[in-house]
């Protein structure tokens, strides 16, 4: 293994890049990191269920299953030759953009090229008819182990629904309704192909044991030759809230749960950082201020956790805490809201900020370690290129943490934080609604 | 050079790559280190192994060693637990803990420029827990209601069922996390009792991966740990040493109205870490259902569309350890699931052994993808730890891939044969037992075994 520069005086928090634009718009974005044998390949199209229409929703992510089981000039699936070389190889879809990635061996490297670059121009030809409805099966069994047969498996399909009217993108869940899967058709599939999967709303990314120079030369090599296409518009819509929405949700689990939600800013608008701090210094370990009353002083709660939901065009807040067994929804909801009022009217301490900061240093470095996979260095070039136009916003991303102040925090929570334009769920078990907080709707997800 | 798209590329020479070299040093107390110089970002990490896990816990009191481990960080010295978990929030540093059948690990990861801070506090708090009262009831209570938790997770009444109907009576035969019983009877003073009997030098082995030299790397752990006093003899019970004697039923349901899927498990106890069969097994778990691509997976989702997805695996312990099938598979597709995975776990074994194509592709996913398992520190840690849980040589790494590479179509047939029987494998189903119950019986595996609430102190 090499020494690499950081004793030597580099800043250690950096994520140093090249990219370079192809004739047909596809962006490659290469990083070298030469000290295990491995490149990281990791392609996003700006896509997800966001782009999709009432009606037709999980459309994005059953896309994704397809596009592992054979393309024109490799027709069969996709993992075989690729563990053969050693690789691992996944794909997910979320909200606003879906994403594949390989780890391949160095040697592996045109094998894990050519099939990108294959199922990128020429996947239709593979499609058929027995691949779609296997593939659908595979997906409403996703459906079924992760949320319909999960403790509290549908209670945030439930929120987004509150939380967002029914024309907006993000008022259905990535997975898709059921009946909406099951109706699909095979041309819907290939329309969706014609217009999301081209260079034009691609981007590249390669990170590891490769030379810069011949990376840019097999992405051109191996990609140069798709064809264009036109970039889809951006998704527009916005949603507000003019009152408290109280739900419940029956679900079969032992102990109630509430969750709350809040409209928040979108992803690398003003005050999203902001909000991501708020929600370590609400719920991140036995220091924060819920944890601490909740679970360690009162002993009313088994757990909580709040977090800044950033996505493309709209941001949320959510806030979700477990009842410790004979312990009422209410009287937890109650302290929630005296630790959003104390933080909405005098801010986070010194002290607190201090803390944020650095963890908040030390996860941006944390993030460096590896060069593959979600999350991984060439994930997060991606992402910000993608979303951003900038592979090296990295720096920019940190800097807003570190900009950060006490006064800011304050004021982006009173302006989200309000107890008369939020969602309220409470999760629980079957037949005991009354255990919901006074007021509330009852609500059911199929 | 326009590319040619009649065939894949081929697949360049396996580049050459240098496993970590791993140092042992051995302080005055008796403690193990083991050092790992990992250039890459300035992050060390390190894994503190103390031998003895859930499978140490004694009969009637299931938890207590994953309790006794929970109560470290809650206090040392005069910090309170919130004190412990400022002291690493404010360097960054990731504390993580992991109880296993055989050992608890401790993970701290941390910037290279507050290793000592960290290093530091890790040591009082495994050394010196405070191990208060009024932090004892109340993990307790929080674990009682994890425990509450776990059975609305499918998986987990999967794992905790299958542990008992395999182990009965056998210190494996538990989860970590005990029982209700177990849990609600438990006395911080055996809390106290286990920290002393256990967490003692002579029984641990810390491993540090990190960018410094090996030298500065034990001066770290040295500083931190030279303190840290116990008996020397390194003898304890080990729950591996004891062979399990319970012969299981062959089907057992814990029956879950109305779910929407059948969570299953199916196998039985088969070998332990050390046998020296383990690269054989290896490869034919890859072919059987490893991996993505593997005989059960491309079967049961691939070509049925029964399930998200569904593997085969050995639970690894010191001694006998599960090798099953686990897999969420839709209600109406239980018993063809079932009958599926039966077949395959025979066929293996007598009349379809592993063909070339499977055999290449299996050894070649582990071989090739071997030194991706080394990218960071972190990993490093742990991979080294592994060796000091199951007594692996230093050399071990090295041998991986040569070990891997010389197994043929014979051995894992052989193995298949010596480790895997259909006709002795327990099959669990935790769901809609009216919905399935009569396509249960088509399977000729008997009455089931029915677990359910009423049962659910005793297993």
């Amino acid at each position: 293994m090499r020494r690499t520069g950081y004793d030597a005086g580099v800043d250690p928090v950096a994520l140093p890049f090249s990219r370079h634009q192809l004739s047909n718009g596809l962006d490659v974005i290469v990083h070298e990191d030469r000290h295990v044998p491995i490149v990281a390949v990791n392609v996003w199209y700006h896509v997800g269920s966001k782009n999709e229409r009432p009606g037709q929703t999980g459309f994005a992510h059953l896309f994704e299953h397809l596009m592992f089981e054979g393309s024109a000039h490799y027709d069969s699936g996709y993992f075989p030759p690729l563990q053969r070389a050693g690789a691992v190889l996944n794909g997910s879809t979320n909200t606003d953009r879906t994403n594949y990635w390989e780890v391949v061996p160095t040697s592996a490297i045109d094998l894990a090229l050519w099939l990108e670059s294959d199922r990128m121009g020429y996947l239709l030809p593979a499609l058929t008819e027995q691949r779609f409805q296997t593939q659908r099966d595979v997906v409403l069994n996703e459906r079924r182990q992760n949320y319909e047969n999960r403790p509290y498996g549908l209670a945030v399909t439930a929120i987004m629904a509150a939380l967002y009217p029914a024309d907006h993108p993000y008022h259905w869940m990535t997975i898709g309704d059921a009946d909406d899967l099951r109706a699909m058709r095979l041309s819907d599939v290939q329309a969706f192909f014609r217009t999301y999967y081209h260079p034009a709303n691609a981007s590249l990314a390669l990170a590891g044991d490769i030379d810069t120079a011949r990376a840019f030369e097999l992405a051109d090599r191996y990609f140069g030759e798709l064809p264009s296409g036109t970039p889809p518009a951006p998704v527009r819509a916005a949603a507000s809230l003019g009152r408290e929405v109280r739900l419940v949700l029956e679900d079969r689990v032992e102990l109630p749960r509430i969750y709350m939600a809040w409209h928040s800013p979108a992803m690398f608008a003003e005050g999203d950082a902001e909000m991501d701090l708020l929600g370590d210094l609400l719920a991140n370990g036995k220091t924060s201020r819920l944890y601490r009353t909740l679970v360690y002083e009162r002993r009313v709660a088994l757990d909580v956790a709040a977090y800044q939901n950033s996505r493309e065009i709209a941001g949320s807040f959510l806030l979700v805490t477990t009842a410790a067994p004979g312990q009422q929804l209410a009287d937890l909801a109650a302290l929630v809201d005296d630790a959003l009022r104390e933080v909405t009217s005098g801010g986070p301490s010194d002290a607190e900020m201090e803390r944020a900061r650095a963890q908040t240093e030390a996860q941006f470095l944390y993030r460096l370690q590896t060069v593959g996979g979600f999350g991984g260095k060439s994930d997060q070039l991606n992402a910000y290129n993608v979303f951003r136009g900038d592979p090296g916003f990295f720096a920019a991303d940190l800097a807003r943490y570190r900009a950060a102040t006490r006064e800011a925090v304050r004021d982006t929570a009173r302006r989200v934080l309000a107890s008369d334009r939020r969602v309220v769920l409470s999760a629980v078990p079957r037949g005991q609604s009354a255990l919901a907080l006074p007021g509330s709707e009852p609500v059911s997800v199929s | 050079m326009p590319v040619d798209r009649s065939r894949l590329p081929d697949i360049g020479p396996d580049p050459a790559f240098r496993f970590p070299r791993i140092v042992r040093h051995t302080l005055a107390n008796g403690l193990d280190v083991r050092t790992v110089e990992h250039y890459t970002v300035p992050v060390v990490s390190c894994v503190l192994l103390v031998h003895g896990g859930a499978g140490a816990d004694p009969p009637g009191e299931e938890g207590l060693a994953a309790l006794t481990a929970d109560m470290l960080d809650e206090g040392t010295g005069d910090l309170s637990a919130i004190d412990v978990s400022e002291g690493f929030a404010r360097i960054g540093a990731e504390y993580d803990v992991d109880i296993g059948p055989d050992a608890a690990q401790f993970g701290l990861t941390v910037l290279s420029r507050f290793v000592e801070r960290g290093f530091s506090l890790l040591a009082d708090i495994v050394v010196r827990p405070s191990l208060r009262s009024s932090d004892f009831e109340r993990v307790r209570k929080l674990r009682l209601g994890r425990l509450r938790q776990l059975k609305d997770l499918p998986p987990a009444v999967a794992e905790r069922a299958f542990l008992r109907l395999l182990y009965d009576g056998h210190p494996y035969g538990h989860l970590p996390i005990g029982t209700e019983p177990s849990l609600s009877s438990c006395r911080l003073e055996r809390v106290a009792e286990l920290h002393a009997a256990v967490f003692r030098p002579a029984r641990a082995t810390l491993v540090l991966a990190g960018p410094h030299s090996h030298e500065r790397l034990a001066a770290i752990a040295a500083d931190a740990f030279a303190q840290w006093t116990g008996n020397l003899s390194g003898d304890g019970w080990r729950a591996g040493d004891i062979d399990p004697a319970y012969i299981p039923p062959r089907l057992a349901v814990v029956p879950r109205p109305g779910a929407a899927q059948s969570e299953l498990r199916i196998g039985h106890l088969s070998a332990p870490r050390t046998t020296p069969d383990y690269p054989r097994l290896l490869v034919m778990n890859a072919v059987l259902g490893g991996q993505f691509v593997s005989r059960l997976n491309l079967r049961l989702r691939e070509e049925k569309g029964y399930t998200y997805g569904a593997r085969t695996g050995f639970d690894w312990r010191k001694g006998l350890a599960p090798f099953a099938l686990q897999a969420s598979v839709h209600t109406a597709a239980t018993a063809e699931s079932i009958r599926d995975t039966l077949t395959e776990l025979g066929a293996i074994r007598d009349n379809r052994p592993p063909t070339d194509e499977e055999m290449v592709l299996a050894k070649a996913s582990l071989t090739r993808g071997y030194p991706r398992n080394f990218e960071t520190a972190p990993q490093v840690a742990r991979s080294v730890a592994q060796l000091a849980l199951f007594d692996l040589p230093d050399s071990y790494f090295e041998e991986f891939i040569p070990g891997v590479a010389a197994v043929d179509r014979d051995d894992v047939v052989r193995a298949a044969a010596r480790y895997i029987d259909p006709a002795r494998a327990v099959t669990l189903v935790v769901g809609d037992y009216t919905a399935v119950s009569d396509s249960l019986a088509t399977l000729g595996l008997g009455a089931p075994q029915l677990l359910t609430d009423s049962s659910s102190e005793t297993w």
